[in-house]
């Protein structure tokens, strides 16, 4: 009998340690995007509280509890990781977005430096705190972009340009890496 | 020659280097030019026009003359300045625009010629014939005259891109610099300080200068450890800042490698993005030369590079010094070589009245009419309120003035401030928003000046910022007046050079306003005065100044050129950095890539995707056999296909149908659950955006789908239908491409195929023809729609992402095992061409539905976008090209894409066209080519016979117009 496997969106890419940061594969059991109907948001906000003990984000920002986390998407869109629970379709559109993304997780002490070569964005940590999230562009990538802590970010693509992701982050590591040999 | 004991080069490290094939020695913290002069070479370039020798004019980066080429091979580095590029062991330093050599060089032949080659000779003398210019002229004098070269290889070398942001980016380490760093440092700023040196201090390195008692480089080196020691500052040295852009964002090109050999990993050049809230331009000022004849002869340098080569690295240029000059820098330059050792052969000022003390001939009232020297300077004329001398040496020192640092005030359109008293252009202030400018580049030319000024400007940005200012105490330094004369060019007759780099002399300037080029942009364009890689640093207010006098006008009406970025030249390679090799687009690869590698498909580019063309069988030698046996394949058993790449839209909402409804020309709201419908989709001109099909998989829940190279068009259409035309409505999509992995199923026994792996049971019932539905695969939740881009029975079948290679490998093993196996894009496009089945290459963007025969899917009951402009009389003409089918009928049994139609016995010309071809196939099923063509009239012209012409591969055949659709008309195998 034939069986289905399951494969990571950057499985054999990860994970990479070069210099002074490391990218970790992260394979999310959920990530479904919550888009809310008209006038719904609070509502919305509401049922994720009771069901998972956040809030809905603000624009630019993430939210967690435990293990379910809540981002900001953009327009009236998040993605939650997480299984969702059903009463949240009764204020949003529900999309399982789980396969869709390629997550990673960039850590070190290098962290910021590796960023500022891909990501046109502020991400000192008094500017871009734990918490924060944005929709920006990585090298030419469309990203998500996360501060889990003040090393960490988690960076999400989309799955079909898992390799470009790797390879770019791969690059701006590497050119730090030579600039300390310098 | 290396004098005694001065300097800020480490003596105790010798470094070897080579130029021209030649080795040199020089010391740990020289530039190429330091070293070469210490080694007593002087001749260092040939100049662009006339193939002069020269040697350095300066000791910074708007150095003119003394460009060469560093490296060999691929990472061959043309046009790089001597004065800047740092010697390090084995450093290649090769000369440029000479043959056979820089010291015998043929081309300077043209310097005999000069009488003839000034100022717009080109544009005189090559007028005609018309075609000469581009076959002879041009490589003829591109060759001539002209720079370094690019080695036309891949450059193998690593580049880099960098954002940064900080409160106040000061651009600039001199004395203002350092303390306008400092102030806002202290205040708890974020600050980043760039300076294009290697150690920063700007002109207290070259100086003799004392701060607070203290040698001027000494209290620099002390001000920038106390910077480096704070958090909140950057200091970036190497770093030049090239442009000033909207919202306070700067372009800025750091040298990362060039002053060492090549590292592994290390970038060669960064290029900087910094976004800082203010900036402070504390980028100092530039000496300029005087125009006296013959005043571009190695050996003879701006004043202020004299001092810097014997201040800072211990170097002259000769034995013997004449000091020329019209202000107290002139004076300066006397003072500090005088007990070096370089025997200061004479001092000639402008001026009546000159406090200087010295063992020297000093001439008053005087200036230098002219040189002699071959490959350098050998001796000077001077002509002085006492008469007339000549005397021998081998270096001057001339001194015109200062030009104060206005370049990246300019950036944004603004254009300086003419300042009398020191007779240069100022900042216009405001120039920039949150730009300030402080110290020389104000024009505060004073070492004291220019620490106040740092001081007290840096104070206002703080205090704008809201900072928290700490008291400073600001240090004692010389305060000593300008004391400048204008001094322009020196009369006379002979070339005076002003823009060394251009070859560009007085009379050049005098010729073109002669010949009516009065304004300053075209007396450039016709010179090419202040051009190429220094753009005129150091000639341009000399240049003006000539302008204004010739043509009877003051300097501040004839005004500057307009100062573009970047301020000194930045390689292309760092500004694309991050788009060398595969970096220059985004890689998309399907969950199949892997195995379709395996077997050996080409792959091929379909947007940023990559797609299988065919599956190469042992014994195929050609891309026409795989494709053929994929075509019959599908049409006799099975066909497996990664159709992932298409766009598929997630649709939610109580008003989803409403979107569709308005979106698609055809009418969704009727579209029953478990159904799918193919849509055509206008853009607002009434012109086909695009086609698809849309599933209703659930009350208000449907999934589009849109072509793999229109995804991104349709996603951004449906965002501005629902933002701007209808926010009322209560609907929201995301893009769920990703998320699914599709494949098309096709052939009479596909159903069979997936019978095998899904766990509902698939019948003409439970999934007709345009059937959807969830279903169970091998235990994993997943899709099926029924539809075809075949023409056969067909489905495609959708599973999560992560399954996709797993899923594909199954789907392709049991289609093996039923004769059938993998199809690619080829086989795909000749399904569909024998089908009549239109991509992009028929609704191309000019297309209209009435083109292609849908304009009966236009619905008149609704209102969708485009529909009022697709009724366009001109849209709606039968005369119009509309599409059709062809098939060869004549001896020549070739159809290409691209070629055009006309009538059987017209001329095959532009005003006979009757339409072109789209898509070609040769179809294996009917034996014979088919092609797509939008032909005037074309459906009334079924059956006729027209003559296809491609001018391009030389083809002419005779064909028949038909039905697009050529094979299987009535559609029973798709049901069956």
């Amino acid at each position: 009998m034939d069986k289905l496997v399951a494969k990571s969106a950057c499985a054999g890419l990860l994970p990479l340690t070069i210099g002074g940061a490391q990218v970790t594969d992260i394979t999310p059991s959920h990530i479904t995007s919550l888009a809310p109907y008209n006038g719904q948001e609070a509502a919305l906000s509401q049922a994720l509280k009771k069901a998972h003990g956040l809030t809905l984000p603000s624009a630019n920002e993430a939210t967690e509890n435990g293990a379910m986390r809540a981002v900001w998407g953009g327009s009236h869109v998040y993605l939650v990781g997480g299984a969702p629970d059903a009463a949240l379709a009764t204020h949003a559109a529900l999309t399982d977005q789980t396969d869709a993304w390629s997550m990673v997780k960039l850590q070190g002490q290098m962290v910021q430096s590796v960023l500022a070569r891909l990501v046109p964005v502020d991400v000192r940590l008094a500017h871009f705190p734990v918490g924060r999230a944005v929709r920006t562009k990585l090298a030419h990538l469309s990203v998500s972009l996360v501060r889990v802590s003040d090393d960490a970010f988690v960076i999400m693509a989309f799955r079909s340009m898992a390799k470009t992701l790797v390879h770019d982050l791969k690059e701006a590591m590497t050119s730090l890496q030579g600039r300390g040999s310098l | 020659m290396r004098l005694n004991s001065k300097g800020l080069i480490n003596r105790d490290k010798a470094v070897s280097f080579t130029f021209d094939g030649a080795s040199y020695s020089g010391f740990e913290g020289d530039t190429v030019a330091s070293a070469l002069l210490a080694n007593d070479v002087r001749l260092m370039a040939r100049s662009f026009k006339y193939h002069r020798p020269r040697g350095v004019l300066t000791a910074g980066s708007e150095e003119p003359n003394a460009l060469v080429t560093i490296g060999k091979g691929a990472a061959q580095d043309p046009n790089v300045r001597a004065t800047v590029q740092e010697i390090y062991a084995g450093l290649d330093v090769r000369s440029q625009n000479n043959w056979p050599s820089l010291s015998i060089d043929a081309l300077s032949v043209n310097n005999l010629l000069s009488p003839f080659l000034g100022a717009g000779f080109y544009y005189k003398t090559f007028m005609w014939p018309k075609a000469f210019w581009e076959k002879l002229y041009e490589p003829v004098i591109r060759r001539a005259a002209g720079l370094g070269a690019l080695s036309e290889q891949h450059n193998p070398d690593r580049y880099e891109q960098a954002f940064a942001f900080c409160d106040v980016l000061i651009i600039g380490a001199g004395p203002s610099g350092l303390m306008a760093a400092l102030t806002a440092a202290q205040a708890g700023l974020d600050v980043i300080v760039a300076d294009e040196d290697s150690i920063m201090g700007g002109r207290l390195n070259a100086e003799t200068y004392e701060i607070d008692g203290m040698p001027g480089a000494d209290w620099a080196r002390t001000m920038v450890q106390r910077l480096s020691e704070m958090d909140n500052v950057r200091l970036m040295t190497r770093t030049t800042v090239t442009g000033a852009y909207d919202q306070g964002t700067y372009g800025a090109l750091e040298r990362v490698n060039h002053h060492a050999p090549r590292k592994d990993g290390a970038p060669l050049e960064c290029f900087w993005r910094i976004v800082a809230k203010a900036s402070i331009l504390a980028a100092g000022a530039l000496e300029r030369p005087i125009a006296f004849r013959n005043n571009d002869r190695p050996g003879i340098m701006t004043a202020g590079a004299v001092r810097t080569y014997a201040n800072r690295w211990g170097v002259a240029a000769g034995q013997s010094l004449v000091v020329f000059g019209n202000n107290d820098n002139a004076v300066r330059t006397a003072r500090d070589l005088q007990n070096t050792g370089v025997h200061i052969a004479a001092y000639v000022d402008s001026r009546d009245d000159v406090d200087l003390v010295g063992d020297f001939p000093i001439f008053t009232r005087g200036a230098i009419t002219n040189t002699t020297g071959h490959l350098g300077v050998e001796s000077v004329t001077i002509e002085h309120a006492g008469g007339t001398d000549r005397i021998a040496t081998q270096s001057v020192a001339m001194s015109g003035g200062w030009n104060p640092s206005v370049h990246l005030t300019c950036h944004m359109n603004a254009r300086p401030t003419w300042h009398e008293d020191i007779a240069s252009f100022v900042p216009t202030p405001n120039s920039i928003p949150g730009m300030r400018v402080v110290g020389s580049a104000s024009g505060a030319l004073s070492t004291q000046s220019c620490l106040q000024s740092g001081h007290a400007v840096a104070l206002d940005v703080v205090s704008d910022l809201d900072g928290t200012a700490t008291d400073i105490s600001i240090p004692v330094a010389e305060d000593d007046p300008y004391r400048l004369e204008q001094l322009w060019a020196v009369p006379g007759k002979g070339r005076a050079w002003l823009d060394f780099q251009n070859d560009v002399t007085v009379k050049d300037i005098k010729q073109a306003a002669q010949e009516n080029f009065r304004s300053v942009e075209h007396v450039k364009r016709y010179t090419t005065q202040g051009m190429a890689t220094d753009q005129g640093k150091n000639s341009n207010v000399a240049a003006l100044a000539i302008l204004a006098d010739a043509t009877g006008r003051g300097i501040p009406e004839t005004g500057t050129t307009t100062f573009r970025p970047p301020y000194s030249p930045v390689s292309i390679a760092a500004m694309g950095s991050n788009a060398q090799g595969i970096g220059f687009m985004p890689q998309r690869f399907t969950t199949s890539h892997a195995a379709s590698v395996a077997r050996r498909a080409p792959m091929i580019e379909a947007g940023l995707w990559y797609r299988p063309s065919f599956f190469p069988q042992e014994g195929e030698r050609h891309w026409r056999e795989s494709c053929d046996r994929e075509v019959s394949m599908v049409r006799s058993t099975v066909g497996v296909c990664d159709v992932s790449t298409l766009g598929k839209i997630d649709i939610q909402g109580p008003d989803a149908a409403k979107l569709l409804d308005f979106v698609y020309t055809n009418t969704f709201s009727t579209l029953k659950e478990g159904r799918v419908r193919y849509g055509l989709m206008l853009r607002e001109d009434g012109h086909v955006m695009d086609d698809g099909t849309t599933a209703r998989m659930g009350p208000n829940h449907y999934v589009m789908t849109t072509t793999t190279a229109a995804a991104g068009e349709v996603m951004r259409h449906l965002d501005f239908v629902h933002q701007c035309l209808h926010p009322e409505w209560d609907v929201s999509f995301v893009s769920v491409t990703e998320q699914w992995a599709q494949f098309a199923v096709a052939g009479p026994k596909s159903r069979d195929l997936l019978n095998g792996i899904v766990d509902q049971d698939i019948t003409s019932e439970t999934f007709p023809f345009m059937g959807c539905g969830e279903v169970d695969i091998l235990g994993v939740k997943g899709r099926l729609f029924r539809i075809s881009f075949s023409g056969e029975h067909a489905y495609e079948v959708a599973v999560p992402a992560r399954y996709g290679e797993s899923f594909y490998q199954i789907l392709v093993n049991r289609a093996e095992a039923m004769d059938g196996g993998p199809y690619g894009m080829e086989a795909l496009n000749v399904l569909r061409i024998e089908k009549g089945l239109i991509t992009h290459a028929e609704i191309h963007g000019r297309t209209t539905a009435y083109d292609i025969g849908m304009d009966k899917m236009v619905s008149r009951k609704k209102d969708c976008v485009g529909q009022t402009m697709a009724a366009r009389q001109g849209l709606m003409d039968p005369d119009r090209e509309r599409l059709i089918g062809l098939k060869p009928v004549g001896v020549v049994k070739q159809i290409t894409a691209g070629a055009h139609l006309f009538n059987a016995d017209a001329e095959a010309v532009r005003v006979n066209d009757q339409g072109y071809v789209t898509s070609v196939a040769y179809s294996p099923t009917l034996g014979h080519f088919l092609g797509l063509a939008f032909l005037k009239r074309g459906p009334e012209r079924i059956g006729e016979t027209i003559k296809m012409v491609d001018h391009l591969r030389g083809v002419v055949t005779l064909c028949q117009v038909i039905d697009p659709v050529a094979f299987d008309p009535e559609g029973g195998r798709v049901r069956g």
